[in-house]
Parts: C-alpha cells; sequence; structure tokens
C-alpha cells in the first residue's frame, strides 16, 4: 500500500527539550567503538578549545527521531516498520553538539517519493538551542521495501 | 577547534589509508541500547529471515558511524566536522559467530573549498559489496 501523502509538509516539534549528558555521549561513543578522548574527557575536549566534551557526528540520531517516529507511526500513514530500512542520512553542522546543550527539534516530512517497488521517506529536523539558535540539521531518508507495490 | 591536519599540507585527490572496522553481534546489541533504534532486524535472526534478509544485519547508522570515527580521526578533531552524508547502499551482514563482519573504510580528498574546508569522499565495504554510496563529510583543517 502507498504512504499517505498527506503527510508531507507536516511537521512535528518535541515536546520536551533534548538535555545532552556526558554520560550519554560516553555510552553512544562506546557503542560505535570510538574512544577519542575528545568524546570521554572534559579535559581533553577542553585542551581543542571545546567547552565540554563533543558529541559524535551521528550523535543526533539518539533524539532526532522522537518527533518524526509520532508520524510514521500514525496509522493513517500506512508505514510497515517490519519492511523499513534506512536509505540516507546527513548531518549538517552549524556547530559541534556538547555535553550540557539543551537542545530542541522539530521534524518535517519533506518528501515521499515511489522508486521502484520502494516508498522513500525523507524526514528534515531542525535541531536549535532553547534560545532557537540552529545547531545542526538532519535529514533521514528512510525506504519502505515493497510499500509502492 | 583543532583540526591537527592542516589545510595547506592537503593535497586534492590526497588518499586516506583504509581502517577495518569489526562488527560483531554484541555490537549490534550495545547499537540498539544506545541509539534506542531497537528493530528486530538487527539482533533476531528469525525475525531478519522472515522479512527476507539473509540474516541480522547491522543499523546502517552503525556503518556511519565506522564512516565519522574514520573522518575524525583522520582529522584529528571531532569537532571539525560539519557535514556528513551518506547513502546506504548496501547491507553489511552480520553472522551469528564470533568474527562477525569487517567494515572496511577508505577516503580520499575530493575537493578543497574555502575557510579551510575540504571535502573527504569515503568508501565503506563489507562482504565484497560497497555499503555506503555518495558518503562524504566536510571539515575544517587548521
Amino acid at each position: 500500500m502507498a504512504l499517505n501523502r498527506d503527510f508531507i509538509g507536516r511537521s512535528y516539534p518535541a515536546p520536551e527539550p533534548y538535555e545532552v549528558s556526558r554520560v550519554k555521549i560516553r555510552e553512544f561513543a562506546e557503542a560505535i567503538g570510538d574512544l577519542n578522548p575528545i568524546y570521554l574527557d572534559r579535559e581533553a575536549a577542553r585542551a581543542a578549545g571545546h567547552p565540554d566534551v563533543v558529541a559524535p557526528p551521528t550523535f543526533p540520531i539518539v533524539f532526532t527521531l522522537t518527533g518524526a517516529g509520532e508520524a510514521l507511526a500514525d496509522p493513517d500513514f500506512g508505514l510497515n516498520y517490519a519492511m523499513v530500512v534506512h536509505g540516507e542520512q546527513r548531518f549538517e553542522y552549524q556547530r559541534p553538539i556538547y555535553a550540557g546543550d539543551e537542545l530542541r527539534h522539530t521534524s518535517t516530512i519533506l518528501e515521499i517519493r515511489s522508486v521502484g517497488r520502494n516508498e522513500f521517506v525523507t524526514v528534515k529536523t531542525d535541531v536549535t538551542t532553547l534560545d532557537d539558535e540552529l545547531v545542526c540539521t538532519t535529514y533521514n531518508t528512510i525506504v519502505e521495501r515493497g510499500g509502492a507495490a | 577547534m583543532t583540526a591537527t591536519i592542516k589545510y595547506d599540507e592537503v593535497e586534492v585527490g590526497q588518499e586516506i589509508p583504509p581502517v577495518d572496522y569489526r562488527v560483531r553481534r554484541v555490537d549490534l546489541i550495545r547499537y540498539a541500547g544506545a541509539s534506542g533504534d531497537f528493530n528486530p532486524i538487527h539482533w533476531n535472526e528469525r525475525f531478519a529471515k522472515q522479512v527476507g534478509l539473509p540474516d541480522v544485519i547491522a543499523h546502517g547508522m552503525f556503518t556511519m558511524a565506522q564512516g565519522g570515527r574514520f573522518v575524525t580521526d583522520w582529522v584529528g578533531d571531532p569537532g571539525a566536522v560539519l557535514d556528513y552524508g551518506v547513502r546506504f547502499s548496501s547491507m553489511v551482514v552480520v553472522p551469528d559467530d564470533d568474527e562477525g563482519a569487517t567494515i572496511t573504510v577508505s577516503g580520499v580528498v575530493e575537493s578543497k573549498l574555502e575557510d579551510n574546508k575540504v571535502v573527504i569522499a569515503i568508501t565503506a565495504k563489507s562482504g565484497g559489496s560497497r555499503v555506503l554510496s555518495k558518503a562524504r563529510a566536510i571539515v575544517r583543517l587548521a
């Protein structure tokens, strides 16, 4: 079944800010096997010119899917989650994410397109500080295998 | 920001030596926990096969993270990454054994931009297939 195109353009602000902690950055860095001291040690991060430990470039995946997740789980959208694989992903930074950041984000369904038998959905997420300073923009494209058949 | 690689010393076409990254089932379990992505295709062989996959596959984001690690280790400072994007072109199949799978990442300096920025084209392969395509990072060098 094709996905519901009415969802294109819909935006989903996350209900609460996400607090970036040193503990979560460490957990994520360890999970990707990357023990760079700039992720783990505040002094090493400061020596490299950062206010606190830095989050790995792919870290925003931890918290940016909550808003869009709500949309993608909506039965009216028609997505079969079991058939979903990740198609494309991009992170565009205005500045690094640091431990101590409190970040808001809003996800928007940018595009839904059929390619062969598959459905492609692209979600853009703007990540900002509580003062609306843009920190990072993420683009997440998921593929529903067989969804357009 | 203190990237350790100097913009003036980098040339277009310069290759960054390949690095092998191991991925076993336990790495996927750990990544599922840390990232919150508990899709069973990444840890449940029975489920993966039911939905037509050859076996458990790695999270695309785990593979992307290895590409990121490759770049940040080269640059010297993870804060130097301004943009990083990939397409997941093939699956990293992770068998249920002690070896797991290997992701081999390599890179080349594709272009030099203004403000000490360079574009790195990243190649990631596993099991003879290219698992990332259109993989590019923009980093700011010293």
